[in-house]
């Protein structure tokens, strides 16, 4: 069952095939197998299990929310849910309660879904890997898979070469790659839903900005920031964002239009589409796998009857360095709330109330933090503030003016790859530090978040390590639809495989079956 | 396998043979692409070199590390592309975000980040107005000035640390931070 769509298992709940409780119980004890994943930061089985009750009861009585009434999902840890811890894997926030539940954590609930927990990411969702947390790195649960592990060079009881699983949203990702709900809530400022959903194989949804609401998300970056979806195939993406998207009063970025989401079509016809390929994505460090995936991908839309040109974005090469300035300056703003007052860590200092504030905020936040709080200060000091931020500013201008240019032209769809490699081992990962593996991990999935345009990872084939690769598409603004429409059709081709871990297969209740799950018995 | 023989990319790496697993109902086809361009591109990533280390075209030049105390004397103005940054600066920037650096290491790496984003001035942006946000074009509303929510200061005060009252308790506010921020001892263990 744990293999299943949400479309498939919602039947089976309102069929009685299953039940709320079993699905939530099977889900928990999952967690507890993985725990050597860290997916989770918190895990909130009474909460889940009393959801799990009413939902059954609903049920019963045949008056079932939707599609996602009984349906376990995860929450990353930068939003905030009322009564459960919320801490964003920082010092700062450990112990704090929010009051109140983000718009799209609400929107969750309301629809009868049961929340199994809070995930793991990098502090303050800074990061590409992971794996600067306060709780620890996760581990990509592809480390552990059946097809990696084949691969391998390594003595299959050293445990020393496990996986990054992408940042900043990692938990997120494994925690649905191993299969411990159906869909989780990432973030994603600059590519934090899209890169673990292509190192976790994955679908790593961005919606547009303005689509769906902030409120709850604790903020990076305010002009780039939206809240992700992770799932593990486009149809459950695209029910997912049906009830997360629109208007939210408390969220004034978010756009008034009416939203109207509907199903996506099984038969999609790709003959009349444009996808471009922006020639400046392919860069030396791209791996020849990714490439070669890259190129099969353009040739598969081609031999369908798309229309498949090259296109040029001229300034990519400098969103990195924009994306830099913009997201350190507006970090910096953002983090400054965290003194120690009204919530949060408080420093035992109080000599004086900025003695108790550097003290807090030394204390509360960690290294890559501080250096971006530091780095963008730098950049909003008055005699730097328009060679830098507003500099940065224009620049973003022109590189949204590349996108809107392309998109004018009759490109409907991008196909780019998601990211340089696929997950490398987190010994070699910590080589770098965070700002550079950033810079480098960040290079196609950023420049979206800089245009607010919305962009699905989509993973494709296994590497010859047996790992995911991904690749991305992104559409034009507010064109959700379309783009996950594309997205489903490509998934259907590629065919991706069903990740094969040792706790599910030693589960007695699944089995595989042509590299498809199906469940065997859930009474336990 | 029609993908995997596609998949086979000669590559200047050791990596040569590219294997991609699919599972066996793929419907992922060869193409038999006529377009110039798609033949120029395959030719293309097939030519490219491999994955180099790090970001070789984009390195940034190793900022030279200021050693603490070693004031430049000169008026504290942006970066003068030798990669230093003063320390009154240093200091100002901890004063200013109330966090420190903490090491040399710290400050080091913020340099590297000055001089990263050094490469923003080669890009010519005259006549270009400045992005704030992506909806520009849209008109920000307002809603109608109704109280919709609010009376939950009991909630909102069980947060803080030390509360007395319906007041957060900050320490005296009146003392200024002078070198405190280099200097800030460890927490007292009470």
């Amino acid at each position: 069952m744990l293999g299943r769509t949400l479309r498939e298992v919602s039947a089976a709940l309102k069929q009685g095939q299953v039940t709320p409780t079993e699905l939530c119980k099977k889900c928990l004890s999952l967690i507890k197998k993985t725990k050597y994943l860290n997916a989770y930061i918190t895990v909130s089985e009474e909460v889940a299990l009393k959801q799990a009750e009413e939902s059954e009861r609903r049920y019963k009585q045949g008056q079932s929310l939707g599609d996602l009434d009984g349906i376990p999902v995860a929450v990353k840890d930068n939003f905030s849910t009322a009564g459960i811890e919320t801490t964003c894997a920082s010092n700062m926030l450990k112990g704090y309660i929010p009051p109140y539940n983000a718009t799209v954590v609400q929107k969750l609930l309301d629809q009868g879904a049961l929340l199994m927990g809070k995930t793991n990411l990098d502090e303050f969702a800074m990061g590409s890997g992971s794996t600067d947390g306060v709780f620890g790195p996760v581990k990509n649960p592809w480390s552990y898979s059946k097809q990696h592990r084949e691969r391998r060079r390594h003595d299959e009881h050293d445990d020393s070469h496990w996986l990054i699983a992408g940042g900043s949203s990692g938990g997120s990702a494994a925690s649905v790659a191993a299969f411990t709900c159906f869909a989780a809530l990432g973030s994603d400022t600059g590519g934090s839903t899209r890169n673990p959903a292509a190192h976790c194989g994955l679908v790593g949804f961005k919606p547009s900005y303005g689509l769906v609401s902030r409120h709850g998300l604790i903020p990076l970056v305010n002009s780039m920031d939206v809240p992700g979806i992770f799932t593990r195939c486009v149809d459950d993406t695209a029910i997912v964002l049906g009830i997360l998207a629109g208007h939210d009063p408390k969220d004034s970025t978010t756009v008034q239009d009416p939203i109207k989401l509907s199903r996506i079509p099984s038969e999609v016809d790709v003959s009349g589409l444009c996808i471009g390929i922006p020639k400046e994505y392919l860069v030396p460090e791209l791996s020849s796998e990714i490439r070669s995936l890259w190129s099969q991908a353009a040739d598969l839309f081609e031999s369908e009857g798309a229309k498949v040109i090259e296109v040029s974005l001229p300034h990519t090469s400098y969103s990195i360095v924009c994306y830099h300035v913009l997201c350190t300056s507006e970090v910096a703003s953002n983090m400054a709330r965290f003194d120690g007052l009204q919530y949060g860590h408080r420093s035992g200092i109080d000599v004086s109330t900025e003695a108790m504030y550097a003290a807090t905020r030394q204390e509360g936040f960690n290294d890559v933090v501080r250096e971006r709080i530091l780095s963008g200060n730098f950049f909003l000091l008055k005699e730097n503030y328009e060679n830098y931020f507003v500099k940065a500013q224009k620049v973003r201008r022109l590189i949204l003016r590349d996108f809107v240019n392309v998109f004018d032209s009759g490109v409907d769809v991008l196909l780019t790859p998601t990211t340089l490699t696929e997950a490398v081992p987190y010994l070699e990962f910590i080589k770098e530090d965070n700002r550079t593996r950033s810079a480098q991990d960040d290079i196609f999935t950023q420049a979206v978040n800089m245009a607010g345009l919305p962009a699905v990872s989509v993973p494709v084939a296994l590497s010859n390590q047996g790992l995911p690769i991904g690749l991305q598409l992104i559409g034009r603004a507010f064109c959700d639809q379309q783009l996950l429409t594309v997205a489903k059709w490509f998934e259907k081709q590629v065919q991706f495989p069903v990740i094969q871990l040792q706790d599910l297969m030693d589960d007695g209740s699944l089995i595989l079956e042509n590299g498809k799950l199906t469940s065997v018995s859930l009474t336990q | 396998m029609a993908m995997a023989a596609a998949a086979t990319a000669t590559a200047a790496h050791s990596n040569v043979v590219i294997r991609v697993r699919v599972a066996p109902s793929s419907s992922l086809r060869r193409s038999r692409s006529k377009e110039m361009w798609a033949r120029a591109m395959w030719v293309r990533f097939r030519a490219a070199p491999d994955r180099g280390r790090g970001f070789a075209s984009k390195a940034s030049p190793q900022g030279q590390v200021q050693a603490a105390g070693q004031g430049t004397g000169t008026p504290s103005l942006a970066l003068q592309g030798s990669g230093r940054v003063p320390t009154e600066k240093i200091e100002h920037l901890e004063r200013l975000a109330l966090v420190n650096f903490g090491s040399r290491e710290a400050v080091a790496r913020l340099e590297k980040a000055i001089a990263f984003a050094e490469q923003l001035q080669a890009v010519d942006t005259d006549g270009v107005e400045p992005l704030e946000s992506v909806l520009e074009n849209r008109c920000l509303y307002l809603r109608s000035d109704n109280v919709a929510e609010g009376n939950c200061a009991e909630e909102l005060l069980q947060n803080s640390n030390h509360v007395v009252e319906e007041y957060f308790v900050a320490p005296p506010g009146n003392i200024s931070l002078p070198d405190m921020v280099n200097r800030i001892p460890s927490p007292t263990a009470e």
